[in-house]
Parts: C-alpha cells; sequence; structure tokens
C-alpha cells in the first residue's frame, strides 16, 4: 500500500540526557534522561487539521519541532509522503514543512520589513521571478485578510493578530504542503482567536494545505480540527475524529481532559474523571501504563502492561486496557439546547 | 506583576498601527553625546586652522607661561603651547581610541558569534581563551605588551587588540545564546536559510548594538589606555603632542603652574564624558524594547 | 488582631466552617464589603497631562459574594484588581476615586494601617506563583510568616498553620512538602502554596489574577474547584480576573466585562451570557468557542481596542460595534440599569435583547 498521508511518523523517540558534562557526571546526583518522545506513531492526512493536544511535558512542542526539522529525532523515523524525510533538511526539504509560533511577538524579526521578510524567502526559493516578487507579496498578504499598504511597515507597529497574520503569510510564502501551528493562538486575545482560527480554516479550505495543529484549548479544537490526537508523557494515547473523540473518549485520559474544560454554559462535569494530581515528570515515567498513576479505572494489569495504541473503532485508536469498560460510563448529559 | 506593567505599557503604546518613535533629535542624552564628541572631532580635525603656534617647535623664551592673550592656556616647559599641544594631541588619541576599537570589535563579535550560534568545541576552545586574558588585568596585560612589542602606535594597536577582543567575544556569545533561540530565527532556518544568512542577516541586526554600545565605553577604556602609557613613557615618542605625555611633563610643576597637568587631564574627562553619553544614547536608540 | 484593622471589622481570623453568621451581621448593615467608586488610573506625564488606563470604574463586592472581571488585554482588569490591593506598577497611579472596604477609603488611609489589612482582610493570588513566592525559603515557612506577623502565632504555631493549610488547599504530604523551596514543587502545587497563604490568615476578600491561566486544563480544574471550596467554607469574599468567559462561569456568580478602561457591563453570570446586553459582551461571547456548541460559528469583533492615550470620543466601542448610532460617537454612555440588577453602558441597549442560548 503507497503511502497516502502528507506526513507520518513511527516510533518516534527523542531523548534528552542530563549531565552531561563531565563534572556532573562526577557528582552524579541525577543524571536522568528525560524521554521527550517515547515512541510516537501518528499520521497528517493531505488537506487535514489534525489537532494534538495534551497538557506541558506531554512532548507536543518536541514532536513540533522534530516535524519541522529543527531537532533530530534520538530514534524512529519522519516520512514525507510515503519517502524517509532527511534528518538534516536541505533547502527544498525544509521548505515543504512550515511552522507557525506561538508567540507572535518574538516570531518576526523586528528588524525586517513585511516585504523585505517576504521577498527575502520568495527569491531564496524561486517562488516567483524577481519582478513579480511585489505581485505575490501583496497576494500572500491578501491571504491572509491584510493589505499591501503594510509591506514597508515594521513588525512592531502590528497588534498580536496582525503580527500572527503576518508569520502565517511567511510561512505560506514557500508554498508549503504541511503547517505546523504551535499554539498559535493561545498568545491572542479572545476576540482575535475567532478570526485567525477562521483563517487556518480558509487556507485549508482554499490552498489544501495540511494542518497541524497543536493546542491545549479543547473548545479551540473542538471547534477546527477534523482529527484529534491526545498525546500524555510522550506517546500518543488516543487518536480518532473530533466528533468521536469527542463523543466517545476511549482514553481516560481523554475523559478527564474533556470533563476538565471550564463550560460556557451549566456546568455539568462527571467528577469521576477529575484527576488527582499532576502529570509525573517526563524524567520518571511510570512503569505500566504511564497513565495508572491518575487514572480512576486503573488496576493491576495497568501496572503490568504498557498499553500500545490499539484500534478501537474506524479511525479510532486507543492505548487503554480498559478502554472498553471506559466506553460503558456514559458521559455526562451536554445540554441539550437549541438555538 | 509582569502582566500588569506589561498591559499598562502596551495600554500606552497600542494603536495597532501607528508608529510613535520619538526622533533621534529629541534624546537628549544622545544630542549631548553627539555635540561633544562631534566639536572634539573637529577640534582635532582643524588643529592647523584654529592654533597659529607649532605643537612641537621649542620657544625656550616663553617656557611656563601663565595663561595670556596670545597663549591662552599659557605655555609649557619648552614654551610650546599648551592649547596647541592640546589640539593636536586629540588628533592623537582620538585616532588612537578609535582605531585600537575596530579590530578587537571585529575581531571578537565575529569569534563571539561564531561561538554562540554554532557552540560545541569551537565555543568551549574560544570561551577558555577568553577566561585566560579575563584573569589579567587590562592594564597590566596591556602594558606588559607595549613593552614587549616596544614603545609606539602599532605596538599600541596591538596590545589593546589582544586584551580588549575578549570583551566583544563575551558580550556577542551571551547575545547570540539569547537570539539563537528567537521564533524569528527558528522561522528563518525553516525558510531554508543558511546558517551564515541567518547570522549575517537577521542576527547580526538584533544584537550587535550591544557590542556597539560597549565599543562606546571602549574607546574611553583605549584613551585611559594610551593617556596612562604615555604617562609612563611607553606611549607615543616625545615630541609627539599627547595628553598622557602632557599630564607627565606638566606634573613636576603641579604646585606653580597647575594648568599644565590639569588640562589634558581635564579634556580626558570630557572626552570620556561625551563618550560615555553618545554610549548611552545609542542604546536608547537601538534598543528595540525601549524605542516602542 | 493587628491595630490597624480594629474599626474595620473584626476579622473572623482563621476559624472555617462556623461563618455564615458573621457574614450575614455583615451584609445587614448594607455595607457591601468592598465598594469600588469612581476609579481611575493612569499615568501622570510630565507637564501634568495625565493618560487614564481605567475610568471611572465603580463595583461593590458582597460579603461572600463572587464576582469575575472580564477583559482583554489592556482593558484595565488587572490594574483594577491592583488598585484594590495597592500594588500598582510604578508610574501607573490611582488619579481620582475611592476603593472602600468595609465602608472605610484604603486610598486615603495611612500606608501602615493598609499595610495591616493586606493578609488578615485582604489576600491577592497572582497568575505566576514562581514570580510571587521568595525563592529561597521553604513554602512552609512563607506560608507561617503572615499568621506569625498577623495573627500573632508563635513560630511553631504558625508551622502547624502553615501544614494544616497546606493539606487544606489539597496538597499531598503536606509535611514533607513544607520543607520544599518553591522550585522543587510544580506550577500546580506552587499555585496552591499561593493560595494556602494567601487564605492562612483568614481573609474576608480574595483578589485572583488570573490565577489559573498558567495551569494545564486538568490542573486549571482542580484549583478552581479549591477556591470555590474555601470561598464557600469560610464566606470569602473573591474578585477574580480572568480573560477566559468559561472560567468565570464556574467560579463567579457575579461578572463585570471591563473594555479600554471602563466597565461596560455588569450583572449576574448567568444572566449576562444568556442575554448580553452590550454589544462588547455579546461580541465577546459569540467569538469564543464553546465547547457544547461546536456547530455554532464563531463571530470575531472587528477591528482593535482603542489607544487608551487617544480615546475616540464617545463610546470607547463604537468604532467596533454593529449596533452604532450617530449619538454613541458624541458622548460616553453611563453605566445604567437595563433589567434588574443588570448595568450596561451602551445607548443601544434595548435592542439587544436576544437570548443566546
Amino acid at each position: 500500500m503507497s503511502d497516502t498521508a502528507m506526513l507520518r511518523v513511527a516510533g518516534l523517540t527523542k531523548t534528552y540526557s542530563l549531565g552531561t558534562s563531565w563534572l556532573s557526571r562526577l557528582t552524579s546526583r541525577a543524571s536522568g534522561t528525560l524521554k521527550a518522545l517515547d515512541g510516537v506513531d501518528l499520521h497528517l492526512c493531505r488537506g487535514e487539521i489534525l489537532a494534538l493536544v495534551g497538557e506541558s511535558g506531554s512532548g507536543k512542542s518536541t514532536l513540533a519541532k522534530i516535524l519541522v526539522g529543527s531537532t533530530a529525532p534520538s530514534g524512529g523515523e519522519v516520512r514525507y509522503r510515503g519517502e524517509a524525510a532527511p534528518a538534516r533538511r536541505d533547502k527544498e526539504s525544509s521548505r515543504r514543512v512550515q511552522m507557525v509560533f506561538q508567540d507572535p511577538y518574538s516570531s518576526l524579526n523586528p528588524r525586517l520589513t513585511v516585504g523585505a521578510m517576504l521577498a527575502e524567502l520568495l527569491l531564496l526559493h524561486r517562488v516567483v521571478p524577481r519582478r513579480e516578487v511585489r505581485a505575490e507579496s501583496i497576494r500572500l498578504l491578501n491571504l491572509v485578510g491584510m493589505e499591501a499598504d503594510v509591506l514597508s511597515a515594521y513588525p512592531s507597529q502590528f497588534s498580536g493578530g496582525q503580527r500572527q497574520r503576518l508569520a502565517i503569510a511567511r510561512a505560506l510564502a514557500v508554498r508549503p504542503d504541511v503547517l505546523i501551528a504551535d499554539e498559535p493562538v493561545s498568545a491572542l486575545d479572545v476576540s482575535v482567536q475567532a478570526t485567525i482560527l477562521e483563517l487556518f480554516a480558509s487556507l485549508r479550505a482554499e490552498l489544501g494545505v495540511s494542518i497541524l495543529f497543536i493546542a491545549h484549548n479543547l473548545a479551540v479544537v473542538q471547534h477546527l480540527a477534523d482529527r484529534v490526537a491526545v498525546m500524555y508523557l510522550g506517546r500518543i494515547v488516543e487518536v480518532a475524529t473530533t466528533a468521536q473523540l469527542f463523543a466517545a473518549p476511549r482514553h481516560p485520559y481523554t475523559r478527564a481532559l474533556i470533563d476538565s474544560i471550564p463550560r460556557m454554559t451549566e456546568a455539568s462535569v462527571n467528577d469521576e474523571f477529575e484527576l488527582d494530581g499532576e502529570p509525573p515528570s517526563p524524567y520518571d515515567v511510570p512503569a505500566g501504563c504511564r497513565f495508572h498513576p491518575r487514572c480512576p479505572l486503573a488496576s493491576e494489569i495497568c501496572v503490568a502492561n504498557d498499553p500500545p495504541l490499539l484500534p478501537v473503532g474506524p479511525a479510532h485508536e486507543s492505548a487503554c486496557l480498559k478502554a472498553g469498560e471506559l466506553a460503558l460510563i456514559p458521559l455526562p448529559d451536554t445540554p441539550q439546547e437549541h438555538r | 506583576m509582569t502582566t500588569a506593567v506589561a498591559t499598562a505599557a502596551r495600554a500606552m503604546r497600542r494603536p495597532a498601527r501607528s508608529r510613535s518613535l520619538r526622533p533621534w533629535y529629541r534624546n537628549g542624552t544622545l544630542v549631548a553625546g553627539l555635540v561633544i564628541v562631534g566639536l572634539l572631532l573637529l577640534a582635532a580635525v582643524l588643529a592647523p586652522l584654529l592654533t597659529p603656534f607649532d605643537p612641537i617647535e621649542q620657544d625656550l623664551q616663553n617656557a611656563l607661561q601663565s595663561p595670556s592673550g596670545s597663549h591662552w592656556l599659557g605655555t609649557d616647559k619648552y614654551g610650546r603651547d599648551v592649547l596647541t599641544r592640546l589640539l593636536y594631541g586629540a588628533r592623537v588619541d582620538l585616532r588612537i581610541g578609535f582605531l585600537a576599537v575596530l579590530i578587537p570589535f571585529v575581531v571578537g563579535s565575529v569569534l563571539g558569534a561564531l561561538a554562540g550560534y554554532f557552540g560545541g568545541w569551537f565555543d568551549v576552545v574560544v570561551m577558555r581563551i577568553v577566561d585566560v586574558f579575563f584573569a589579567f588585568p587590562f592594564y597590566v596585560l596591556v602594558i606588559v605588551l607595549v613593552f614587549v612589542l616596544g614603545a609606539g602606535e602599532s605596538s599600541i594597536y596591538l596590545a589593546i587588540a589582544a586584551v580588549s577582543w575578549v570583551s566583544y567575544a563575551k558580550i556577542m556569545r551571551g547575545e547570540l545564546l539569547v537570539a539563537k533561540k528567537q521564533d524569528y530565527v527558528v522561522a528563518a532556518r525553516l525558510g531554508g536559510m543558511s546558517h551564515g544568512r541567518v547570522l549575517i542577516r537577521h542576527i547580526t541586526p538584533n544584537v550587535l548594538s550591544q557590542a556597539l554600545i560597549y565599543a562606546m565605553s571602549d574607546i574611553v577604556m583605549d584613551i585611559m589606555a594610551i593617556v596612562t602609557l604615555g604617562y609612563l613613557g611607553l606611549g607615543i615618542a616625545p615630541p609627539t603632542a599627547e595628553w598622557g605625555s602632557m599630564i607627565l611633563d606638566g606634573q613636576e610643576f603641579i604646585t606653580t603652574q597647575f594648568l599644565q597637568a590639569t588640562i589634558p587631564g581635564l579634556a580626558v574627562v570630557v572626552t570620556s564624558l561625551g563618550l560615555s553619553l553618545l554610549g548611552d544614547g545609542l542604546s536608547d536608540l537601538l534598543s528595540p524594547e525601549r524605542r516602542k | 488582631m493587628s491595630q490597624g484593622s480594629s474599626d474595620v471589622i473584626s476579622s473572623t481570623g482563621i476559624a472555617p466552617a462556623d461563618e455564615p453568621a458573621s457574614t450575614a451581621e455583615l451584609s445587614r448593615g448594607g455595607v457591601p464589603l468592598l465598594s469600588v467608586q469612581d476609579l481611575s488610573i493612569g499615568v501622570r506625564l510630565p507637564g501634568g497631562r495625565t493618560v487614564s488606563i481605567v475610568e471611572g470604574v465603580s463595583f461593590d463586592v458582597d460579603p461572600g459574594q463572587r464576582m469575575g472581571i472580564v477583559g482583554e488585554s489592556g482593558s484595565g482588569k488587572s490594574l483594577t484588581l491592583r488598585a484594590v490591593a495597592g500594588l500598582l506598577p510604578k508610574p501607573v497611579e490611582v488619579l481620582s476615586g475611592r476603593v472602600e472596604y468595609g465602608g472605610t477609603d484604603l486610598l486615603t488611609m495611612p500606608a501602615k494601617r493598609r499595610r495591616a489589612l493586606m493578609g488578615p482582610e485582604i489576600a491577592m493570588i497572582f497568575q505566576e506563583p514562581m514570580s510571587a513566592l521568595n525563592p529561597v525559603m521553604r513554602v512552609g515557612d512563607q506560608i507561617a510568616e503572615g499568621p506569625r506577623r498577623h495573627l500573632g502565632l508563635s513560630a511553631k504555631e504558625a508551622g502547624e498553620l502553615a501544614v494544616s493549610m497546606m493539606a487544606r488547599t489539597g496538597i499531598p504530604d503536606p509535611v514533607r512538602r513544607a520543607r520544599a523551596y518553591p522550585h522543587e514543587l510544580s506550577g500546580g502545587l506552587r499555585q496552591r502554596i499561593m493560595i494556602a497563604m494567601a487564605v492562612s490568615c483568614g481573609p474576608r476578600l480574595l483578589l485572583c489574577d488570573e490565577p489559573t491561566t498558567a495551569l494545564d486544563v486538568t490542573v486549571q480544574l482542580q484549583v478552581l474547584r479549591l477556591l470555590e471550596r474555601l470561598c464557600a467554607d469560610t464566606g470569602t469574599s473573591l474578585v477574580f480576573v480572568t480573560h477566559d468567559l468559561a472560567v468565570v462561569n464556574q467560579t463567579c456568580s457575579e461578572l463585570a466585562v471591563m473594555y479600554a478602561g471602563n466597565i461596560v457591563e455588569s450583572g449576574r453570570v448567568k444572566e449576562v451570557f444568556r442575554q448580553p446586553r452590550h454589544p462588547y459582551t455579546r461580541g465577546l461571547l459569540e467569538s469564543a468557542p464553546d465547547f457544547d456548541r461546536p456547530d455554532r460559528e464563531l463571530v470575531p469583533i472587528p477591528g482593535f481596542p482603542p489607544n487608551v492615550a487617544d480615546r475616540p470620543s464617545g463610546c470607547p466601542f463604537a468604532p467596533r460595534c454593529g449596533y452604532v448610532r450617530d449619538h454613541c460617537r458624541q458622548s460616553m454612555p453611563p453605566l445604567a440599569e437595563v433589567a434588574p440588577g443588570r448595568q450596561a453602558a451602551c445607548f443601544e441597549s434595548s435592542r439587544l435583547t436576544e437570548v443566546l442560548a
């Protein structure tokens, strides 16, 4: 079977070892290794918006760095359209996967005008001939909802939302197939977030670009994504279509995340899945199922076995030994209100 | 605390798109520095036009005169006009001061930038060398080097360059360590740009200001060093007019003709003041976070 | 009891549960616990000109009431809270108005007396506990510091109180954790430490500045539950500043919405969410994704908030408002009652009657 995915990772690991200097090895207190990624399998289809959710320390950002090639994985592979992506990206292979950052205040070079920023990329990659650079820059700006008059402006002249648009225009300038968006709206005001989310949806529709959307706000994810992957301590613990994941989560951690969302309407949260404690540190991943210390369903088999990600339904995978049991616990009533 | 401060600050500067940049000429510190340094440079360049006397030719008949209509600041023990020697001395001291900064600025900045950006063994080697140089006091090392190399202008350049590049290396390395983690630098790399291009076009303009500001105070240091060397007799050989040797010469008459040593000393102070103001003003002007 | 607060309502100390009596006693006189009146906050520029960031804000918090202040960055919500706590960052200062606590103006009271109120009467929780905790002091000692100073406890008693406070804020193994330094704890635990510190002297008013914004969602829920429980147990009033409407819904009963330094709408949270009467509130509600209504279209608010140094004349929201009429640009609409217990600062409020959900 030929690979239909734009981007696929298999068995991806990334470990950082601490105390690598000889001095700390001499004094060796905690010469631990940090498992940022511990066997990640995931694929991103053409024209799809896949959300990656998880708490801090889950490895979301490390995965993003590996996907764009700014960090090399410790093990496993990244395949781009079925071909193994080189560990060191050249100009062409880095072009295809671009990134939108969380903080729009540090992601734009303060000393380059918008025009210079776009022109440099367009010329470097020979996207268009030199005489069409200006027209192409304006096309890019229009694509993200901005006008030609900003070409000569510096980043400091823009608000957070506008900067994020410019950052997206920069990412699009080299005509990538994949956008990795790392929490692109969490630094923005609520009223601005909507416009950026709208922009991502329209870019997918108009350009057919695939988007990996990293987020912690599940309401945002639910609104935008086609599929959702849930990450916990360096591994994907559940993947499903958005509707399926939120209607029938098959991993207790997903369930806990959903139940933790602050609701706009009548609060209806099932106490059974309010988690105790906090995510353990990636320096010290629990044996067996990595979620078992916080899991309300955990039993001995969860301590003894590290469950792999297995299909539990059509396009639905979960890494939980109790996935069947979980399916029997109903979700709290969601308010059935009609407008 | 930070969020509220930031909010307040942002609230005060935000219309989303307007640039309320204070023009450089409204920056009092910068203007004062520019005026002082500018006048000094002008005086140095125009010295032959500003004074009818020769800085070297002796006139023992008129030695050690007090200030008068013809000799505004009096004459020294060889009867040379003090004002004339002060002006010609500025030529030497300012020239060496500015030139002596150039080599260490370039060498130190480049080495420090490369060490900070690439890290690894290169960083380790460069920084260990820097540590070794830092272990010696600046003046001691400069004096020893000039002594070994022999007095004279080229020795001074070499000695200062050999000692002061380490400061630029340290500054630039620190700046690079921060800058290379900035998202815009990562984005430039993801845009397929080479390390060289990222370093030169995207990082350097954002980090050079710190080194530049330091260079202003470094010129002060260098002038002090030249003056000190001159005072120790290791500087520019007499009879060339130079502030350090003027202080040395004037010192023996400190009780009778105190102006002899004080005037060149004041010149050093004024120069330092001008350059310091210039450095402060530049740092206001060049730091992006301050100019919003 | 410290002298400073003796003429304010006497502190309830640390006794938990059996509080409602004194709360009832307080509200009997009809005096709100906190009354902010016409508060303006800003910067005095050299040359006598002032730039106000918060303009004439008024609100009351009754004993036991939980009030949320919502707004976007730059709306002045945090500065308002800090003005109440007396923690305005330089050069920002209160330009005019009153901040009455139990009937006494905090702004005109001697600094020493005001400081004595901080802890036993008014306490504050910050967004980033790491910068609010002393990094070189054991957390148990930091919690004990307030009770020692304000309640006159001995070191031993205060230490025991600190441990029990930590247990009450849900910190596992509090005896051992009390000996930890802040950097040894996770973000969620640090936030609990700060909460324990804040409530250790039994304050009647708890000020929270985005206390859960930096936390993960599962931990956020735990902390919100904790705050809710603590306030319910002791009858403590809460002023909760956040940008997250859903968090307000989970935590507070009352709500004030701020925009460009003004309160533009206030009322009971459920009623405001159901039927916003100010176009900005409505815009906020329609632009934020709602987990329970995934198919609803998000409607962004066009444009940007005004620069406080250059406010438009009239209503500051007028340039972005879909309901705008000519008179909105002429004069600033006052915050007026639009329904029982509901206030809105909008001339066109009567046209906003649609029920959102």
